[in-house]
């Protein structure tokens, strides 16, 4: 391999120092300002990977983001990384880059006789041969399928990097950083509007950079400088390289990807930021991107996009090849062979589909000496791993005889341009089909509209289907105006630049070349790069009854490969027209979804990774538990304990102790997480009449009141105890999941349905601590702490008192969810842990002990206490879990009354709760269904019933169950089969579902 | 949330002392009632997103009928008695909640934006500054944000959230991530 570098050019690079890099193992050097394909093809090597289903030679045939060929893994280790664009991937000291798709090395690959089958592998192919045999799915396709799909590999490690998220408000933003977003910024910002520019790419000017051009007088390079220079010096301004818009959604919402430490990789900071901006109007100027043409080999490597030849040549210096044919229908194509030939590459010809050729720049082309050959066309190019000539014919033909073979070691083919319309058409911009330039651009009449009716994006310059430069600019002032009005603002800058254009001769659209191509020629002439799609597999497609370019689009696999089509889409969708024989605008695009390519996995999640990943809510307490032994539960957000566990025991042995010592002695509990809400007015008893089914505007001040609250369709969503405070405030406990959500039903309804009630509400849940002391011996904890009376007559049953425990001001709450003895203490959240120290040290005497979640959930269970969230599953009503009781009849109405009564909720035959006693004393599986007779249409067992809660009781010495079963209630005593998903069937005896203590007579002790 | 109190990357985290919170809820009837909480602060009764503060005291806006006192703990008792006397005989609510929430600071040149990376606020100096208050959310929490007569930003957050929410104004004042979004590019 020589160098392919050209003394002299290169804007972008600074060809006195050198850059270091590994591909494929060997080590190269580029220079600084240098893609990763610059200087891989400045090192003289085209072919960097293989396509994805013929495993073709692939080399670079653009030289930016549209690039479907030059993907490779980047990096190592932990910083590895697949599927990376050579195109858009900056040159750094250091660089690890593989080739992809390719075994065992790119120049010879196995995978490569893929493509001598391509007859065997047509569109639709994998559909057509891995339907049947069904059974053959699971164990042959799919693992063959899996193996053959996908280029690179994916990560196995840790990524070290760090990613970040922006939230910005601007009026205007305008995406991409060529001369007509410049030129839109400055007019945009000129009347004191916010402004915010970004630039996909490390450079401003888009692609004068390259092709030059006069505006205003002065050279292209220049303007785009002196501009930049005006721009940053306006504090409205801000601007942004490296940052591509990736997406518009609703209400000027966008997306910015922003890479920051791609090549350095070494300095601190987020690798990536992705910006999140509301913009009140969005400009899109994002440019063009030439199309391919369509002739037999046009995926051998050294074929690119003419004015990728002129990026490599002009930026880069990089001469593609040494012979490079142009092939063209536009006189775009001449800029390449002028540029060429002035750096002294030789051009031996350039192939003009247009029978009378171009305008002049053809002119200019032929004054330089190069022949050009009119109404031609390409037959073939000639190669395999790279070119080594092309046949040419005449283009309105069949290509069935070739006039005659040039050498040359490189193509640069020209088929025209289409606007980068993605940005104006992620959020419902809709196009037009301008056929003098045979291209789809904007249409002005139907923009994507926001709240108030009005457009909120405006195309500006090539994005608008302007392709001369001096229409470019005046387009792109014009929506810079027209922006800065529609945010309240006045453009200062009344004159558009003035840029010389060079007239231009029609476009011959060219969708095939030659235009009548046979099936041997079609075959070869690729439209998707990576994802192997060829002229002849969207015109089988069409053959085979495709009509809907997103079917063809799946069925062929076009434009889904990871460039999402920017090169293969138009030329697709004007195949499938012409195969169909209809107009292209009948055909239409393909949808264009963000992201305009892809972004980091890293930039989605942002910040939220490692601790940061989710909130965990932690009790005042959270510290304690977590050095004493805390086997941890999540719980909604929270953390809680499910058991305290010693040293020596198993997590079940600590729960039976915990059980255990709470039945026999004293357990605390922290009961933090509880939801409280403040209800307070004149109106809040009639309002908790409505939120809960049994009454509570009778209940006398210091009392307490067990209360349901059901959904508007009657179902049980969740329960508490309520405390009456004084005379027009409540205190509603929630369950620990519900605080959030039923404290906002209670808004929604206060505010949407009742607002002329005088209620107030306000969740104190963190406001406290609370702490459940249980057992007999509860009492005389509490009474060791001194402060208050807390004896039967001062603090009965369901009542609750203010009072000091210790010094603390405390609320005591004299209720019970495990059937013992039990006191709730309500603290504030900050006194919490020393309170919780004190009752510890107090009941030390007693042999207090923490219990956990669990240990709460067997105490309850043994009582038959129902839990939100395991008796209920948002379709139980408390009618089936035998709550009638708590069920006001006095009451007309409340939410749930109406839908508690209709037919199905009536039904007698609904699941009711009962309790059950397995065989053997075992311990059944939670979830298990209770199987009936007979079979459903399904052919499944018929059910009559479900476990709902199951433990192992340590009070009794045996598994106890709840369950929801038929008729329940009136067959205490009858047996039933639970078959086990280990084969083996568990029977259980119906019961009452209060196994212990059934007379209450410890609770009131 | 022991470990640290207090975190210098490109801006100052700092987990500031338990202060006093009253919650103040009330609709215009009881205004005469709730302007006591304004008359007991020396500041003004808040407009809509406004923030009345005076040195460790003040008034947030915290929603059309919702106002939340700031002052030093001590205080709490007597302002909640001579609010509640002041708003007898209203259809009101004033409710001590010093203990429901969590308080930070976030200060230097680049405090906008880090809080910028973590709520969906504009932050622009002339969008948001000293008497302007928002409820908003941080990370994936909620959290209401102020600036200080210096400069300074206040977050509070609730109370179980807070040693996430200290960990995320740390990941997001990361060395090197500046934004140079409010400030001029330094260097």
């Amino acid at each position: 391999m020589t160098s392919r570098r050209i003394a002299g050019k290169g804007r972008f690079i600074d060809s006195s120092s050198k850059v270091a890099f590994t591909f494929d193992g060997r080590r190269l050097t580029g220079h600084p300002g240098d893609t990763l394909a610059s200087a891989v093809l400045g090192a003289g090597q085209v072919i960097m990977g293989r396509s994805f289903k013929y495993h073709r030679p692939r080399g670079p045939v653009a030289a930016g983001p549209e690039e479907p060929n030059a993907l490779v893994e980047l990096g190592q280790g932990n910083r590895f990384e697949p599927n990376q664009r050579a195109t858009t991937t900056a040159l750094f000291d250091g660089l690890y880059a593989t080739s992809q798709n390719r075994w065992p090395s790119l120049e010879y690959d196995i995978g490569g006789i893929n493509a001598k089958l391509a007859r065997l592998l047509p569109a639709g192919f994998y559909y057509k041969t891995f339907m049947y045999p069904r059974e053959f799915w699971k164990d042959i396709y799919e693992p063959f399928i899996r193996k053959a799909a996908g280029l690179g590999k994916a990560p196995t490690e840790k990524d070290p990097d760090t990613y970040e998220h922006v939230h910005y408000h601007t009026d205007i933003t305008i995406l991409g950083g060529g001369v007509a977003g410049l030129q839109a910024a400055l007019t945009a910002a000129s009347g004191g509007a916010r402004v915010l520019l970004l630039e996909q790419s490390p450079h401003w000017g888009g692609r004068v950079m390259a092709d030059g051009g006069e505006i205003d007088g002065k050279p292209a390079a220049d303007w785009v400088a002196a501009t930049i220079t005006a721009l940053e010096e306006m504090d409205n301004v801000t601007m942004r390289l490296n940052c591509m818009g990736a997406g518009v959604y609703d209400h000027g919402y966008l997306l910015g990807y922003e890479r920051l430490r791609d090549d350095t990789p070494s300095l601190p900071g987020p690798r990536h930021r992705l910006w999140r901006i509301r913009s009140t109007r969005v400009i899109t100027a994002t440019g063009a991107i030439e199309r391919p043409l369509s002739f037999a080999g046009n995926d051998i490597p050294g074929v690119m996009l003419a004015s990728a030849v002129r990026d490599y040549l002009e930026l880069y210096g990089v001469a593609v090849g040494r012979k490079v044919v142009v092939v063209t229908n536009n006189d775009d194509g001449y800029r390449t062979a002028i540029a060429l030939k002035a750096a002294y590459v030789d051009v031996p010809c350039v192939i003009d589909a247009r029978p009378l050729g171009g305008g002049p720049l053809m002119r200019e082309a032929e004054a330089m000496g190069i022949p050009v050959e009119r109404g031609r066309a390409i037959g073939k190019v000639k190669g395999g791993q790279y070119v080594e000539g092309v046949a040419i014919c005449s283009h309105d033909g069949s290509g069935g005889v070739f006039e005659r073979e040039i050498e040359c070691d490189a193509v640069a083919m020209s088929g025209g341009w289409s606007p980068v319309v993605h940005l104006w058409s992620h959020c419902g911009g809709k196009l037009t089909w301008d056929a003098e330039q045979a291209l789809f651009r904007p249409d002005a009449k139907r923009p994507p509209t926001g709240a108030d009716g009005e457009g909120f994006v405006l195309p500006a310059g090539a994005a608008d289907g302007e392709l001369l430069l001096g229409d470019v600019l005046g387009n792109a002032h014009d929506a810079g105006r027209e922006a800065a009005k529609a945010v309240g603002k006045t453009a200062k800058v009344r004159r558009r630049p003035v840029a010389v254009s060079v007239a231009q001769a029609p476009i011959l659209p060219v969708w095939m070349m030659p235009a009548r191509a046979g099936y041997e020629l079609r075959s070869k002439a690729w439209l998707d790069y990576q994802n192997d799609v060829k002229v002849s597999d969207v015109a089988l497609a069409a053959q085979e009854g495709y009509q809907s370019v997103e079917h063809t689009k799946r069925y062929t696999t076009l434009g889904m490969a990871t460039d999402q089509g920017k090169l293969s889409n138009i030329n697709g969708l004007a195949v499938l027209s012409d195969a169909l024989g209809q107009e292209i605008p009948v055909t239409g695009t393909t949808t264009f979804r963000p992201p305009y390519t892809p972004i980091s996995m890293g930039a989605i999640a942002g910040e939220a990774r490692g601790k940061v990943f989710q909130p965990v809510r932690r009790t005042p307490m959270h510290d304690w538990h977590d050095t004493h032994g805390a086997d941890w539960e999540p719980v909604g957000q929270w953390r809680r304990p499910y058991a305290y566990v010693r040293r020596g025991e198993t997590v079940h042995d600590a729960v039976t102790r915990e059980v255990k010592n709470v039945r026999q002695g004293v357990g605390i509990l922290d009961a933090s997480t509880l939801g409280k809400i403040l209800v307070k007015g004149p109106d809040a008893g009639k309002f908790l009449d409505m939120m809960y089914t049994n009454m509570m505007s009778t209940l006398a001040p210091g009392k307490c009141r067990y209360g349901l609250m059901c959904s508007e369709n009657g179902f049980l969503m969740d329960d508490g105890v309520v405390a009456r405070i004084d005379e027009d405030t409540w205190l509603c406990h929630t369950t620990t999941g519900g605080a959030d959500h039923i404290h906002a039903h209670m808004e929604e309804w206060l505010q949407t349905e009742w607002w002329d009630w005088k209620v107030w509400t306000a969740n104190l849940t963190e406001q406290y601590a609370q702490i459940a002391v249980v057992g007999p011996r509860a009492r005389t904890v509490l009474e060791a702490l001194g402060g208050m009376r807390l004896h039967p007559q001062a603090l009965p049953f369901m009542s609750w008192t203010d009072g000091q425990l210790a010094g603390f001001d405390v609320r005591v709450f004299r209720i019970s969810f495990s059937g013992e003895l039990s006191f709730e203490i309500a603290v504030k959240a900050g006194h919490g842990p020393a309170l919780w120290e004190k009752i510890l040290e107090a009941g030390a005497e007693c042999g207090i002990q923490p219990y956990g979640t669990e240990a709460l959930h067997v105490l309850r269970a043994e009582k038959g206490y129902i839990m939100i969230g395991d008796e209920t599953d948002g379709t139980v009503i408390p009618q089936d879990l035998g709550l009638n009781w708590a069920i006001s009849k006095k009451k007309d109405d409340f939410i749930g009354k109406r839908a508690q009564e209709r037919v199905h909720m009536a039904d007698p035959d609904r699941w009711k709760l009962v309790g059950l006693l397995a065989y053997d004393d075992a311990v059944l599986r939670d979830g298990a269904y209770a199987v009936a007779e007979g079979r459903n249409a399904n052919g499944q067992r018929n059910v009559q019933g479900r476990v709902t809660s199951t433990y192992y009781s340590p009070t009794l010495g045996r598994g106890i169950a709840m369950g929801l079963v038929h008729d329940g209630p009136n067959r205490m005593g009858e047996v039933l089969d639970f078959p086990g998903t280990d084969g083996k069937l568990y029977r259980a005896q119906i019961v009452d579902p209060v196994f212990y203590d059934k007379s209450g007579g410890r609770l009131h002790g | 949330m022991a470990e640290t109190r207090e975190y210098k990357g490109i801006a100052l985290i700092r987990a500031e002392p338990p202060c006093g919170m009253i919650t103040l809820r009330g609709g215009p009837d009881a205004a005469k009632g709730l302007a006591t909480a304004g008359k007991r602060l020396g500041v003004k009764m808040p407009g809509p997103l406004g923030a009345e503060l005076k040195d460790d005291r003040g008034l947030l806006w915290m929603s059309p009928d919702e106002v939340l006192m700031l002052c030093p703990a001590e205080d709490v008792p007597d302002h909640l008695d001579a609010l509640r006397g002041a708003l007898k005989g209203h259809h009101a609510m004033a409710v001590d909640t010093s203990d429901m929430r969590v308080r930070f600071s976030v200060s230097g040149a680049h405090a906008r934006e880090v809080l910028a990376k973590l709520c969906p606020l504009d932050l622009a100096p002339d969008r948001f500054g000293p008497g302007h208050v928002r409820r908003t959310r941080l990370g994936q929490v909620a959290a209401a944000i102020w600036m200080r007569g210096d400069g300074a930003f206040e977050v509070i957050c609730f109370r179980s959230v807070g040693q996430y929410v200290l960990d995320l104004l740390q990941v997001a004042a990361a060395p090197g991530s500046e934004v140079h979004l409010f400030s001029q590019p330094v260097g």
